[in-house]
């Protein structure tokens, strides 16, 4: 398990217009496209060895299960900004402004009034 | 020797921009209150007549990411690009240039090293909407040269509070230090009670608008030793899980130096409350006077 990889990922793919189109439209391939290639990559020449995806994580990511990535302390900011840039206007043409932020307040309505999970990495 | 003229404190807001210019039909209804308050608190900066901002933020996980993390660090470079695609994607935020005070950033970095704060530094920083959003609402013409301080509000374990302080009285210090005749501004944001990925985000208010009065009622005292016995780690999780944005209020305490604020003004908005906060410098001796 690795959150610190978990958070690469959000990171790297929030900031990222290319890689959140490939995210957003077919999740499965990109992650493994990210593992595979992306993920490692520590500059143009050096690649890293050390971190991997638990086969828990690799699939919050794949079905976009932001609540079970709060629950592992994924960084609450980026578990947040990379969902809002891709569900953010689909609610908010169903549903009105804000609408997808309350949406995912309500999905993790259970942690209310407990310690939430540690974002410490 | 340069002159401490003004220190604010303010939340940054990163939906003000697009909340108050787009059709007035679209506009929620607190908007154009909320323009009436920014341009009143603009006015608490323009009439200090600064030369020189000096600008505390705290980058979002833009430049700066877990393989790297500073707790503190300065920007040291002539010019300084502003706002990354992911701002610009959801909050709106246009892309900026500051200009720098390579100069200044030298001789604060040597400064606050020789007070016992051993920065990081970086010669290439691009900012965050931590300093863009200050600039869109207390400076629009952005045309003052800055220097751009981070600190770690965001990747546990951050600094204690009393540290934060200890490091807004020693940038008070290193600023009356610098060498020269200029007016320097020293402009910091951060949160209120925040929560953001949480249960409690996006709420009819902050999660916690008890401590967002008392923090209010902390910038009118200038009572830090107030803040200091109260507020930890532990206490702002529990007002929610992005509040230690709470801890650059503390720092600007530490600048204005021990005294109650000259200007305070508040904005109950959804899921936050905005705070504008401004103190003139007073006398040292009078200050000494307060801390003793």
């Amino acid at each position: 398990m690795s959150k610190y990889y978990v958070n690469k990922f959000l990171f790297q793919v929030d900031r990222n217009p290319d890689y959140l189109k490939r995210y957003a439209e077919d999740p499965a391939n990109f992650v493994a496209t990210w593992e595979q290639s992306i993920g490692p990559r520590l500059n143009e020449v050096e690649a890293s060895t050390v971190h991997s995806l638990s086969e828990a994580e690799r699939k919050a990511l794949v079905e976009h299960d932001f609540v079970a990535l709060f629950e592992m302390g994924a960084h609450f900011f980026l578990n947040l900004t990379l969902f809002i840039g891709m569900y953010d206007e689909p609610f908010m043409k169903e549903n009105g402004p804000l609408a997808f932020q309350r949406e995912f307040a309500k999905k993790v309505g259970h942690w209310t009034g407990k310690d939430y999970p540690t974002v410490e990495t | 020797m340069a002159e401490l003229v003004a220190t604010l404190a303010s939340t940054h807001h990163p939906f003000y921009l697009r909340a108050t210019t787009m059709p007035p039909e679209q506009q929620i209804p607190q908007a154009p209150e909320w323009k009436r308050k920014i341009e009143a608190y603009r006015e608490t900066l323009s009439k200090a007549k600064p030369d020189i901002l000096v600008m505390i933020g705290s980058d979002h996980f833009h430049q700066i990411f877990l393989d790297n993390c500073p707790q503190f660090l300065i920007g040291k470079a002539e010019r300084y690009d502003a706002t990354f695609w992911n701002e610009e994607r959801e909050f709106g935020i246009p892309k900026y240039v500051l200009e720098g005070d390579i100069e200044m950033s030298r001789f604060m970095h040597r400064n606050l090293m020789d007070q016992g704060f051993d920065f990081a530094f970086s010669n290439e920083l691009k900012i965050d909407h931590s300093i863009i959003c200050p600039i869109i609402t207390v400076r629009p013409d952005n045309d003052l040269p800055v220097v751009p301080i981070y600190t770690n509000i965001f990747a546990p374990p951050l600094p204690s509070p009393k540290r934060f302080y200890d490091l807004g009285c020693a940038i008070r210090k290193a600023i009356e230090a610098f060498p020269s005749n200029k007016r320097v501004a020293c402009i910091g944001t951060g949160h209120l009670s925040l929560e953001l990925g949480g249960p409690r985000q996006f709420m009819e208010t902050g999660p916690d608008p008890v401590f967002d009065q008392q923090a209010l009622e902390w910038f009118r005292s200038g009572n830090i030793d107030a803040v200091l016995a109260e507020v930890t780690h532990e206490s702002m999780a529990q007002s929610g899980n992005a509040t230690h944005g709470f801890l650059n209020f503390i720092l600007m305490m530490g600048v204005s130096g021990r005294q109650p604020a000259d200007y305070v003004d508040n904005l109950d908005l959804f899921h936050t409350m905005e705070a504008y906060v401004t103190w003139y410098p007073k006398a040292a001796a009078a200050l000494e006077e307060r801390a003793a």
